[in-house]
Order: C-alpha cells, then structure tokens, then sequence
C-alpha cells in the first residue's frame, strides 16, 4: 500500500477535485463515495500513516459499531477501507500539516502544508477529527521560547545531536529508544523521568539501565524538568527531584518526548463558525459556513451530533452530493446504487476530470 | 444514586446526583454536566484529558497497565491522580470527590 502514496510526495504541487483534510476513516471513505461520482480525492494528513486515531492511538481495539462487521480491530478497518479505495486511486501527502488555506482568483481553495506543498481544489473536505497529533509539551513556562533553539519535541535528524550534551524527559518508548540510540552519538546524556519503573518495552528499560549503571548515560529518577535558562538558545535545563530539591545541567539540547496529542490547530484559524472547538455544519450536505469547504466526521458538529464512524461515514457521503455540483458546475447527478454500476476506477491521480 | 463532588479548575465545587445503574464512569459524568473535561479518547485510558485528582478516600478500581501508562505520560501528576473515565460509579463510591487536573493540551 505504502508504495502507492509515493507517486504523490514527490510532487510540490497537487491538483485534485476534493482535497480531504485528515486520513482517517471518514476522510478515506469519503474518496469512495467521490470516487462513485468520478471524483478523484487528495488527502493530506500529519501522521505518516493513513488512519488518525484508530492506527495511532488504538489499532488493536475492537469496533463492534459498524454495519456488517460484529466486531473489526481498529487497524483492520483502516486496511479495509485502504483496500476499498484503492480503484479510485488517491493522492496522499502524509506527515505535514496543512496550514494555510486561501481562495484563488479562479475560484479554488489553494492549501499549503508546513513543508511547503502546495495543494489546489475547487472542494475541501475538513476530515480532521480531533484536530493533528501534536507532541504534548510539558508546562514549562518559556519552553515555547526555546523550540528550535534548543527544545526539539521530535528527532528529526539524529546527526544534530553528534558531540552535544543531551538531556531527554520522559519514560515512554519514545524516550527510551531515542536514549538508547543516541547515548554513544553524543558527549553526554542525561534521561530524566518522573518516576522510578519505565513503563516501555522490557528490552529497552534494560538497556537503559545498563547504560546507566556502565556510566553512558545519566539516569536521573524521581525528576522533572521544571525550568530551561539560556540567552540566544538553551544553556541549562533546571531539574527538581522530588525529595532532594532542585538542580541545574548544563544542555544544548533539551527533547521532552511525551507522545502525542490532538488540537485543532491551524483550522481553528481559517474563518469556519466553530462551536466549542468543533466546525459548525448544514446537514443538508454538511457544508460549514463557507461555500466549497465541507466538515465530517469528529471534526464537525450540528444539533443530534454523534461522534461515530458510522454517523461521519454518512455525513461523507451526503458531502460528496453537495461537492458534485462544484467540482462539476453546470452537471445533473443521477444517483446509482453500486449493485447496478459496480466500481469503476479512476486511472491516475491528481488530474482533475 | 451516590453524591459526587467535583471540584472544578477554578476551585469551584459541583455536587451532582450520580445513577449507579447505567454503567456510568466519572468522566462521562463530568462531561453531561458540562464540565471541561474532554474525553478525547471516548473512556479507553488512551489519552490523559479526563485527569482528576481524587480527594476522598474511596476504595477505587485497579488502575490497568493502559491507565497507568497514560498517567506516566501526562503532567502534574499526583499520588492520587487518576483518569476519571476508569472510575465507574457504584455504589461504594458514594461520597466521592475529585478535583480536575490542569489541562495540559491547553495552549
């Protein structure tokens, strides 16, 4: 599957008939119900994995509410979702966020991602269910002075850290991988964590322990990182252990690796009527307040809301009704039933019809 | 029905009538009653956004390895932090009173 979203992060610029915001379930169904209508779909996401929360928070759980399926994991739908797109061939940009949205003079909605990839469509469909997972960053006041100056919340690129003094937070996989593979990469390195056991993978909290007791790296427990001091960039990362006080190491580099949380990011910015954090919509075709953008699934919200699959699965395929007569202006859509046309594919992505 | 007590983030206490006999959680409770409190994993344990701090000295559920993970990856933890959405509420809890945690997704 993975070789199929290759095509299209090649390319800086994406021309498409529905650009979907967020790849989970309800922005990948909505490429069939498009597809359906000969509509070809784009979808842009930042995880680097289609599926949002079911393949990045809870692909091993069960589902027992969708139609036909008793019960299906969580990953599993994805994949079948994945498989029950795939005629209509799908453009993916995964990894980037999208950030800024505008209206071209022709009519079009042109988004650009974090990296620079432009997208152009005349339909957008906002998918983004609890909003992007960002790195949760921990409540320290100036931390946000620092970001790029020191505090990095992901390790983009090992080689940074070649010959620094490195301090890492956190007991999670995240951390303890990162602490493992960069301990013999760097000058030094201190791990901090809240707590005395590591609740990550038993290989790896032994490692880390061995690289602890063998003098690699330093193993600081019962801690957290309360304060970060420097001028034009970090220089100390203040600690506080919970019973022998507070202390100060010497850092260029400070990565806080907690995991990941949703926010609604840069959509709360792009002029939608919001409730309560959620894009308010007409559930005639579940267009927001702004013609040719379009909110499903979790993201959206109308009196009786639910936040279900099933319910954004529904809400995706009345969208596409009222995508239609945008993508196509002038065009009658006759409605046909799958059991009397099939599926017919798309043949390449990204060329508008 | 138990009496809850919730203490809101601003120190404000909410005293609620809470049914034992519709398998509901804490969380679940919070949320009806329009309490910030988001839930944002639905009562899985897989996000910390239903974070409580837990006042009274209730007889409380087993916390499981996901809670206990989520509560490992979360901020201003306590000794008696837990995440609501693992508190189902019996009958035993009645008296129950909690104080929500900072949010720590805020901006």
């Amino acid at each position: 599957m993975i070789s199929s979203f290759q095509h299209s992060m090649d390319q800086k610029f994406i021309e498409t008939d529905i650009l979907i915001i967020g790849a989970g379930p309800v922005g990948l169904f909505a490429v069939f119900e498009a597809g359906l209508l000969k509509m070809r779909c784009h979808l842009i996401d930042i995880l680097s994995q289609p599926g949002g929360q079911l393949t990045e928070i809870y692909p091993k759980k069960p589902i027992y509410d969708i139609p036909g399926y008793p019960s299906i994991l969580a990953g599993d739908l994805i994949d079948q979702l994945m498989k029950q797109i795939e005629p209509f061939k799908p453009g993916f940009t995964l990894g980037e966020r999208a950030e800024s949205v505008e209206k071209q003079a022709d009519g079009r909605w042109k988004v650009i991602t974090n990296k620079g990839r432009v997208h152009v469509a005349p339909v957008m469909f906002i998918a983004g269910g609890l909003g992007s997972f960002e790195p949760r960053k921990p409540p320290i006041d100036n931390i946000v002075s620092y970001e790029g100056k020191g505090v990095d919340y992901f390790v983009r690129n090992p080689e940074t850290y070649r010959g620094k003094r490195i301090v890492i937070a956190g007991g999670g996989d995240s951390a303890l991988d990162w602490t493992i593979y960069l301990a013999n990469e760097v000058k030094s390195l201190t791990l901090i964590h809240r707590r005395t056991e590591f609740r990550g993978a038993l290989d790896s909290v032994e490692k880390v322990r061995h690289l602890a007791a063998s003098g690699k790296i330093n193993l600081i427990t019962n801690s957290q990182v309360v304060g970060l001091e420097g001028t034009d960039k970090l220089d100390n990362v203040l600690v506080r252990h919970d019973s022998e006080g507070p202390s100060k190491l010497e850092a260029d580099y400070f990565l806080p690796l907690f995991g990941l949380t949703p926010k609604l990011g840069p959509i709360a910015d792009w002029g939608l009527a919001l409730e309560r954090g959620a894009v308010e919509v007409n559930t005639l075709d579940y267009s927001t307040t702004v013609p040719g953008i379009f909110a499903v699934g979790d993201v959206n919200t109308y009196p009786g809301k639910l936040k279900l699959i099933l319910c954004g699965f529904h809400e995706a395929t009345l969208a596409c009704q009222g995508a239609y007569n945008l993508v196509n202006p002038g065009k009658k859509l006759s409605f046909k039933y799958t059991t009397v046309t099939g599926i017919e594919g798309l043949s390449t992505q990204d060329s508008p019809s | 029905m138990i009496a809850v007590t919730v203490i809101d983030r601003e120190g404000k206490k909410h005293e609620f009538e809470a049914p034992t006999d519709m398998g509901l959680n804490l969380m679940e409770l919070c949320r009806i009653n329009e309490l910030p409190i988001k839930g944002t994993c639905g009562g899985m344990a897989l996000c910390a956004s239903c974070h409580v701090y837990v006042q009274s000295d209730h007889t409380l559920p087993e916390q499981s390895d996901s809670e206990l993970d989520m509560l490992d990856q979360a901020f201003f933890v306590e000794p008696n932090s837990r995440l609501s959405c693992q508190i189902r509420l019996t009958d035993a809890l009645n008296g129950l009173t909690v104080q929500l945690a900072p949010d720590d997704a805020e901006e």
